[in-house]
């Protein structure tokens, strides 16, 4: 098996993931100018919430077809995780958006705290396992790579996601008034746009998103845990950033890059270190590209930004 | 405020009471509330040195560093691996204390060099970056060569030795028995006085008014004739040595160091403290520093709270004590904003934005 194109649809289905939870992180802070430090939480509680309801669901009716099953799982899910999106910037930003800028920050930590704990309270320490036998375990070889059909339904989905989200922000109303917002907000307002309506909607939306990717990623994984949100925000807000936070198509490209680079540094730091440094270094490249890319353009690739506040 | 207003012509009197109380507070401790707690005293004169340190980058100079316990590891790392069996080293502190917390400061430049044009938000994620980096390293460095011992970490490390006294066992002076932690509570002390007398003149200097002007505006700052580039390096070198010096005294304390007690969390706990007590303000980021550490142990005492209301422990106190302390974040920071005690500098700003 080639090690090269596996580890490039491995990387391409990680990125997915990662590019799915970046949009969360890069529309809020394109309209706030906020890290919604919580959006991985939002994740990993969309990736709980969703196994538990497959599981419940598994057990009282196991005849089901599989997909259905997880597809319940996933529509109960979104809206639960859109439900804490919204809470979560009502309760910890909203009255804060005047206030000194770390304050919404250590609210934001504050949050992901709580969500976590409340995590492992109801449902444990130990790490949950997806049923992986409901979905198709087809297996398909494509370049030398193989390519299971989880892995190509996350490829698909990813792209049709993104391909609505384009369409929303650009061709609807709701789209338009979010890009106003983002630019100014005050004049926005003066427009009859409502503001807070529209930052509502946008950390809605990528709640959903977070929703969709950590299902994804339980099911590409086979399991979920009530600290997996932690790294996967983290390397999802690298990933923004990596892109060019604010913008939307730099969130998908740092997504994929990043994803695609763990996975073939992963593959090959072995090699190219003389067995120095072994795969377990994987987690290094997200931060390593990020601090380089941040040195050399801090803007991101794609991001256009030139005034900043410190 | 009008206690200390009272006092403010008496200097003498306070610093006697002051010192009094201080020399003191661990012998009431130990009695009423047992050794544990006394433990726990330390770790927070540790956290006040971490805090005041961060409190320079990020409180003075506005740098948002998210990756400070980083530094915090190296100056236990350079302890651990300076006075242990694991290299069969045994230096004597006052040769590892600085060397660690120079190395620390190395590290500080190292991490400050490459980002000194970033700003905000990308300088917090890149901290982050390193911090995480270091931790990784710190993880994974245990093959081909063995120089961390990798997960495990490093144990059996020597405690501080003074003049022959081991601050690791019970001692007895002048006929009071003391205990290990009570003999490294009076240490730390010491050191917490240092940082604090730096930080306080450090405050009022060319130094921090310069960081204040660059925290406030950048390019104004460089227009009136500072050197950014350099004044910014020095808050992260002089942040670092602090982190390392207390990283150093951690190492000797606990007796065993491994990369668990250096994740993102601490930094965010050191954060949070900063935040919490009020930025910029020395007394505010004691005063942080010392809830942060203190409130999630109380809330170990839940436990008793809950056998005495429901008759069972329905939620273990463990468990519970991190989701009352992040839902005390969040009330704290929606209440007061800037702060338990807001620095001078930063209620003027806050009351010209509400006008």
């Amino acid at each position: 098996m080639d090690i090269f194109a596996q580890q490039l649809v491995n990387g391409l289905v990680l990125g997915s993931v990662y590019a799915l939870v970046a949009l969360g992180y890069t529309l809020v802070y394109g309209i706030l100018e906020l890290i919604n430090f919580a959006h991985g939480e939002t994740t990993m509680m969309g990736s709980m919430i969703a196994l538990a309801v497959i599981g419940a669901l598994f057990g009282v009716a196991p005849d089901l077809p599989g997909i259905m099953i997880v597809l319940a799982g996933l529509l109960v899910a979104i809206p639960a995780c859109m439900l804490l999106g919204y809470s979560i910037e009502r309760v910890a930003y909203r009255p804060l958006r005047h206030a000194p800028r770390l304050a919404p920050l250590i609210t934001a930590i504050g949050l992901s705290i709580v969500l976590q704990n409340v995590a492992m309270l109801i449902w444990g320490k130990q790490y949950i396992a997806f049923p992986t036998t409901l979905l198709p375990q087809g297996r398909h070889n494509v370049f030398g790579a193989s390519i299971t059909d989880v892995q190509i339904a996350i490829l698909v989905l990813t792209v049709v996601i993104m391909f609505g989200l384009v369409t929303l922000v650009n061709r609807t109303r709701l789209g338009r008034a979010m890009r106003a917002t983002a630019q100014a907000p005050a004049v926005a307002q003066l427009m009859g746009v409502n503001v807070n309506a529209v930052i509502s909607s946008t950390f809605i939306i990528g709640s959903a998103l977070a929703a969709i990717a950590g299902v994804m990623v339980s099911a590409n994984y086979g399991q979920a845990h009530y600290y997996m949100g932690f790294l996967l925000g983290l390397k999802a807000f690298s990933a923004a950033v990596l892109g060019g936070i604010g913008n939307l198509a730099g969130a998908m490209l740092g997504g994929l890059l990043l994803g695609v680079l763990e996975a073939l540094g992963a593959g090959y730091i072995g090699d190219l270190t003389g067995g120095f440094l072994g795969s377990h270094y994987q987690d290094i490249f997200a931060f390593l590209v990020l601090i380089l890319v941040l040195t050399l353009k801090p803007s991101g690739l794609l991001g256009s930004r030139s005034v900043e506040r410190a | 405020m009008n206690v200390l207003d009272y006092l403010k012509g008496k200097a003498w009197l306070t610093a006697v009471l002051l010192l009094l109380g201080l020399v003191l507070l661990p012998f009431m401790v130990e009695a009423s509330l047992g050794k544990s707690w006394l433990r726990i005293l330390d770790f927070a004169l540790l956290y006040i040195m971490l805090a005041l340190g961060l409190n320079i980058v990020v409180g003075y100079a506005g740098l948002l560093d998210l990756g400070y316990v980083a530094f915090y590891a190296v100056g236990a790392y350079c302890w651990a691996l300076l006075a242990s069996p694991h290299f069969g080293l045994n230096l004597p502190f006052w040769v590892i204390l600085p060397t660690g917390a120079a190395i620390a400061g190395l590290f500080g430049v190292l991490l400050g060099t490459p980002t000194l044009r970033l700003r905000g938000d990308y300088l917090a994620i890149v901290t982050l970056g390193f911090g995480e980096i270091i931790r990784i390293f710190l993880n994974n460095l245990n093959a081909p060569v063995n120089i961390t011992n990798g997960p495990q970490g490093i144990t059996q490390i020597e405690p501080v030795t003074i003049a022959g006294l081991s601050l690791g066992k019970t001692q007895e002076i002048f006929g009071i028995t003391f205990s290990s932690p009570h003999l490294y509570y009076y240490l730390f002390l010491l050191f917490v006085a240092l940082v604090v007398f730096v930080c306080m003149r450090l405050e009022n200097s060319r130094i921090g008014r310069a960081w204040v002007a660059i925290r406030e505006d950048e390019m104004a700052a460089a227009a009136a004739g500072i050197n950014t580039r350099n004044i910014k390096l020095l808050a992260f070198a002089m942040g670092a040595t602090f982190g390392g010096l207390s990283g150093g005294l951690f190492a000797s304390f606990q007796g065993f160091v491994s990369p668990e007690s250096f994740n993102l969390m601490e930094s965010i706990m050191i954060l949070s403290m900063i935040v919490l007590g009020g930025m910029g303000n020395i007394y505010g980021v004691i005063l942080g520093a010392l809830l942060v550490t203190m409130i999630p142990e109380a809330l170990r005492y839940t436990g008793d709270l809950q056998r005495a209301v429901f008759g069972e422990v329905f939620i273990d106190p463990a468990d519970l004590r991190m989701l009352l302390f992040g839902i005390a974040l969040v009330l704290m920071m929606l209440l007061r904003p800037a702060g338990l005690l807001p620095s001078k500098l930063r209620r003027q700003e806050l009351a010209e934005d509400a006008t």
